[in-house]
Parts: structure tokens; C-alpha cells; sequence
């Protein structure tokens, strides 16, 4: 492209403009629409010809929609679980992923190539033996039950990204560090774990949010007295079906944070997804 | 642009000119035990939540499994395979398979094209559009899916939704108080948005990053011989692409075959038979119907239908995975 800006390509790109801004307005209106009824009026939520902007900011759908059903409670116990299942994958992914990038040894393609493969198992197929399992065990309806099962996804997607971080970090490094006098284990904590700390909390706030979102698993294996956060949303729906206005202020006291989170780490995690694809 | 920029530090101190190979491998290996120490807790506890209930599905399938078995009260029988005859002699079932082959290409078909074209645009469009557009995509991502769900359902509801008030502004065009949960296939197609509105920003986002990576100097090369528009991206860009489509495709085929809440959750918990997908209706058999055998026979069947596109998935991740 020649930086001099003939009036036909200023056009052109005008047109391009136009059809970008499009695409904002589409992808980005039902996040609008979301906040937008949380935040107005109940009465002009239920306008059969809504007014597309904002009619006036009211907070009376939010304290209406913790009133419905118990709110802190299934948010309190999503935290748990999520925390419980990030704390537990990042430990034990670390470990798992210092095997299959740091050392070579009879057997490793196997176990890189069950990780990658069991990532791509549909958790609902697997829904009816885990619930089977579970309570054979006598850990349904229990949150300790729910934070081992939700190990399933978050362990094998912890193991694969760490693995992509860690070999991003040129081995050198630690060798550099072991010609001058570490151990193993001093250059790795010295040398190779402040490289790797950005990358192990992107990782964490991922498979938070991952573990928060979930839904499927939360509400086989819980009871309705212990549901989850999601699960408290998708009931809304069910016993509340007209009440949208206080079910959207609930949406959205689900979505920002989770939203937030996620534009934290949002950049660094699809760089690593992409890294090595175009590349190689 | 890889991962580490920002913790790489700028120079890479170069390894001891003189080291041997030899010492510098034994070192490394630190005795064949230590590898597989590091794996063991990640292993067992995929043994036990992801390998048993794993071997747990293929056996029950091949069982009699009901309510009686769930408490006890009589042992699983044997019954070959029963179960799959059951499933596969019942016309319902290819029904349902093909629905959710026609509902899974759709929403990869229009995720990728979309992305495509979006990630092109996003090419021409100027700076600030670009970061507008990009906030949205990145919202939309963020949204958990059981968030974006109801979102869809107040938009598209019968009475106050916002979507039947706007399309009844254009003129000739009548929708107040239309049902779009009706009938099935409509209902798909509103579900199918939802499930491609939240999987574009990903493609497009994973696109972009690839698309920068197209050396300018090709396009331009292609561009001086003669080639339109289309030609430069048929023969220039997209060749060079193949690598992320292809992974991004396949992963799509997985998701998208793999979708239940945004059924189950727009449905209330209860789909109806025009409604169902081979996920919905697996879990309809084991625990609505109580016949965990075939409902678990049913899950196999989707894993195996979905066993051709892993393969590719993963040849594709290994080929890059040797480049380390």
C-alpha cells in the first residue's frame, strides 16, 4: 500500500469503515442489550417496542434478582470450587508439563499425544459414568466430588499451555545457570519459574474461568440445594421465564467480572495458542 | 509476537562455546525415574476421573443398566450389543444423527467464512475501528455461555424480545409476538447463532495473528503478475494459512458437535424431539428415560463419529509440536 491517499482509495476505505463499524454493532449488541436491561427501568423492560437506547439507570434489578433465589450462596460456592480446581491443575500441570518439554525420555510422544487426545473428548459423553462414578464414591452432591471431576478438562488444558510456555523459554538459560553453579531444581526456581510466572497466571485466571463457567457437570452433580452460579442463572430462566429485566442484572453480575478476567489474559493466551501454528 | 516477548529477556546468553555434548545430555535426563515422577500425579488423577468412567462407558454400553442397577438392587447384565442394535434399529436416532451433522457443519461452515471475512476486514478498516471492533469480539468471547444463553433468549422472545420489535420497524414485515422456538429448525437456526456469535471471535482473532505473518512482499509479488484480489488470497494467503484453518476447523467440528447447555438451556431443561442433538439425546436416554446402557451407547457412538476429525486435529498439532 503507497501512503499517498488518492480520493478513490479514501473511499474505498470509508466503505471499509462502515462495514467494520457493522460488524462492531452485531457482535457487540447482545452485550449492550444485556447491560442495557439490566440497567433500566422494570417497566420498559416489558415494552413490547423497546426503545434501543437507555431509558434511565436503575439498580431495582439487581437488588430484585438477589432477592428471587440465594445469589452469594452458589457464587460463594463456584469460588470454591474454581479456586480449589485451578490451585490443585496448576501444581500438578507443572509438574506434569516440566516432564514432557524438559526431558527426553522413552515414552514421552505417548504421553503428549494422550494429553492433546483426551482434550478432545466431548465431556458430555462422558457425563452418564462420571455421574456413576461419583456416586459409587459417595462424593455426589458433594463440591469435592465437582472439583475432581472438573479436573478432567482443567488438568489436561493446563498441562498442554504450560507445556507451550515453558517451551518458550530457551533451555540455555537454565544450562547457563548450571555451569554456574546451580542444581537442577536452583536454576529452575531461580532462572526458569520468574520467566514462566506471567504465563502460570494467565494460565490460572483461564482455567478459573473455565472451571466458573461450566455447567453441564454443576448441575448433575449437585443437588438444587448446592447449585453453582451458572446453574443459579439457568434456573432463572426456567422458574422466572418472564422476569427478564432482573435475570439480565444476573447475567451481568455473572458475565463482568468473568469478562474482566478474561480481557486480562485474553492477548496472552491466544498468542499462545497461535505461536507455533503460522510458524511451523 | 510469541507468548514470552515481555519475559524473554532481550539477549539470550549463548551456551558455553565448548561444552561436550555428552555431559550436557546426562545432565539433562537426570535418570529416567525423575520424568515420570513429575507425570505421576497428573496421570493418576486422569486415570481415575478421565480413564475409569472412559472404560466405564464402553462397558456400560454394552450392559443393561437402569434405575434398578444405579441402587444396587440388581447387578448389571451383559447384553452384548443390544444396546447398539436397540439405538441403531431406532429411526429416531438417525434422525437425530443427522440433525446434528447439518447443525454442526452449519456452525462451522458460517464460524470460519464469517471469521475469514471479518479477520480480512480487520485488514482494511482503520485504527480505531479495528479497536472497537476488537472490544466487541473480546466481550462477546468473554461471555460464559450460560450468560450469552439467557441473553439470547431475552432477544429473541415472543413478546418483549428486541429482535421481533426491530424486524417489525422494516417495512412489510410483521413479527410481533413471533414464536422462533416454534418449530425445530427455526429454533436451530437462533441457537446456531448464538453458538457461531460466540465461537467467531476466537477464529477471527487466531486469523488476524496469522494473517500478519503473510509476508507483504508475496502479495505484492503476486499482485505485480497479474492476480486480483482473489487470486492473491487464493493462491497466496490462504496456502499460507492452511496450517491454522485446518486447526481451527477441526477444533470447531469438535465444539460445535459437542454443543448441549445452548439447547438444553434455551429448551428449559427439557428439549423437545425436533430439538434434539445426538448430545441432548444421550442424555435424554440415561437420565430422563433412565437407560443409562444406551444413553452411554449413544456417547460412544458420538466419540467414534468424532474420532475421523481428532486424527486430523492432532497429525496437524504434532507436525507443529516437532518444530520446538
Amino acid at each position: 500500500m503507497s501512503t499517498v491517499a488518492t480520493p478513490g482509495r479514501r473511499k474505498a476505505k470509508a466503505g471499509w469503515n462502515l462495514l467494520g463499524l457493522l460488524v462492531f454493532v452485531v457482535a457487540g449488541f447482545p452485550v449492550y442489550w444485556m447491560l442495557n436491561t439490566a440497567f433500566k427501568p422494570a417497566k420498559d423492560a416489558i415494552d413490547p417496542d423497546p426503545s434501543l437506547l437507555p431509558t434511565g439507570i436503575t439498580l431495582s434489578n439487581f437488588s430484585r434478582a438477589l432477592d428471587i433465589a440465594d445469589f452469594w450462596g452458589p457464587v460463594g460456592r463456584s469460588l470454591i470450587v474454581s479456586l480449589s480446581v485451578v490451585v490443585i491443575g496448576m501444581v500438578v500441570g507443572l509438574l506434569a508439563a516440566l516432564a514432557i518439554s524438559r526431558f527426553a525420555f522413552r515414552g514421552r510422544k505417548i504421553v503428549i499425544v494422550g494429553i492433546l487426545a483426551v482434550q478432545m473428548i466431548p465431556l458430555v459423553a462422558m457425563i452418564i459414568p462420571v455421574f456413576l462414578l461419583l456416586n459409587d464414591l459417595d462424593q455426589y452432591d458433594k463440591l469435592s466430588g465437582l472439583i475432581i471431576t472438573y479436573l478432567t478438562f482443567i488438568l489436561p488444558f493446563t498441562v498442554w499451555t504450560l507445556r507451550g510456555f515453558i517451551v518458550n523459554i530457551p533451555k540455555e538459560l537454565e544450562e547457563a545457570a548450571m555451569v554456574d553453579g546451580c542444581s537442577r531444581t536452583g536454576a529452575f526456581v531461580r532462572v526458569v519459574f520468574p520467566l514462566l510466572a506471567p504465563g502460570l497466571v494467565a494460565t490460572s485466571v483461564y482455567g478459573f474461568i473455565q472451571a466458573w463457567n461450566e455447567y453441564l457437570y454443576a448441575l448433575m452433580l449437585l443437588s438444587q440445594d448446592h447449585q453453582t452460579a451458572t446453574v443459579w442463572l439457568a434456573n432463572f430462566t426456567t422458574q422466572h421465564g418472564t422476569e427478564y429485566a432482573p435475570m439480565m442484572a444476573g447475567a451481568t453480575m455473572l458475565a463482568v467480572p468473568i469478562v474482566a478476567l478474561f480481557l486480562l489474559v485474553q492477548r496472552k493466551m491466544a498468542a499462545g495458542l497461535t505461536a507455533g501454528a503460522v510458524k511451523g | 509476537m510469541s507468548a514470552v516477548d515481555t519475559t524473554t529477556p532481550a539477549k539470550v546468553p549463548a551456551p558455553p562455546p565448548d561444552s561436550p555434548q555428552r555431559p550436557r545430555a546426562n545432565r539433562r535426563s537426570g535418570g529416567p525415574a525423575v520424568p515420570w515422577l513429575l507425570l505421576a500425579p497428573c496421570l493418576l488423577i486422569l486415570a481415575l476421573v478421565l480413564g475409569y468412567p472412559l472404560y466405564r462407558l464402553v462397558t456400560l454400553s454394552f450392559q443393561d443398566f437402569g434405575q434398578s442397577q444405579l441402587w444396587g438392587f440388581k447387578p448389571a447384565e451383559w447384553t452384548g450389543f443390544g444396546n447398539f442394535s436397540k439405538v441403531l434399529g431406532d429411526s429416531e436416532f438417525w434422525q437425530v444423527v443427522l440433525r446434528t451433522i447439518v447443525f454442526a457443519a452449519g456452525c462451522v461452515v458460517f464460524t470460519m467464512v464469517v471469521g475469514m471475512l471479518v479477520a480480512l476486514l480487520l485488514q482494511r478498516v482503520s485504527g480505531w475501528v479495528k479497536t472497537l471492533v476488537n472490544i466487541a469480539l473480546v466481550a462477546s468471547w468473554g461471555m460464559p455461555v450460560i450468560v450469552a444463553t439467557t441473553v439470547f433468549k431475552w432477544l429473541f422472545d415472543s413478546d418483549y424480545g428486541v429482535l421481533n420489535a426491530v424486524l417489525s420497524k422494516l417495512p412489510g414485515v410483521d413479527m410481533v409476538g413471533h414464536n422462533w422456538f416454534a418449530s425445530g429448525p427455526e429454533g436451530l437456526a437462533v441457537i446456531m447463532l448464538l453458538v457461531v456469535w460466540g465461537a467467531i471471535p476466537f477464529v477471527v482473532i487466531t486469523l488476524s495473528a496469522g494473517l500478519t505473518q503473510v509476508p507483504q512482499e508475496l502479495e505484492e509479488a503476486a499482485r505485480l503478475d497479474g492476480a486480483g484480489p482473489w487470486g492473491v488470497f487464493r493462491y497466496v494467503t490462504l496456502p499460507i494459512l492452511k496450517p491454522v484453518i485446518v486447526m481451527l476447523t477441526t477444533l470447531s467440528v469438535i465444539w460445535d458437535m459437542g454443543v448441549f447447555p445452548q439447547v438444553f438451556v434455551m429448551r428449559g431443561g427439557h428439549p423437545e424431539a425436533e430439538f434434539q442433538l445426538l448430545t441432548t439425546w444421550s442424555y435424554d436416554r440415561a437420565f430422563v428415560v433412565n437407560d443409562y446402557g444406551q444413553g452411554s451407547a449413544i456417547a460412544l457412538l458420538t466419540v467414534l463419529l468424532l474420532l475421523g476429525v481428532v486424527a486430523v486435529y492432532m497429525r496437524q498439532m504434532l507436525k507443529i509440536g516437532e518444530v520446538e
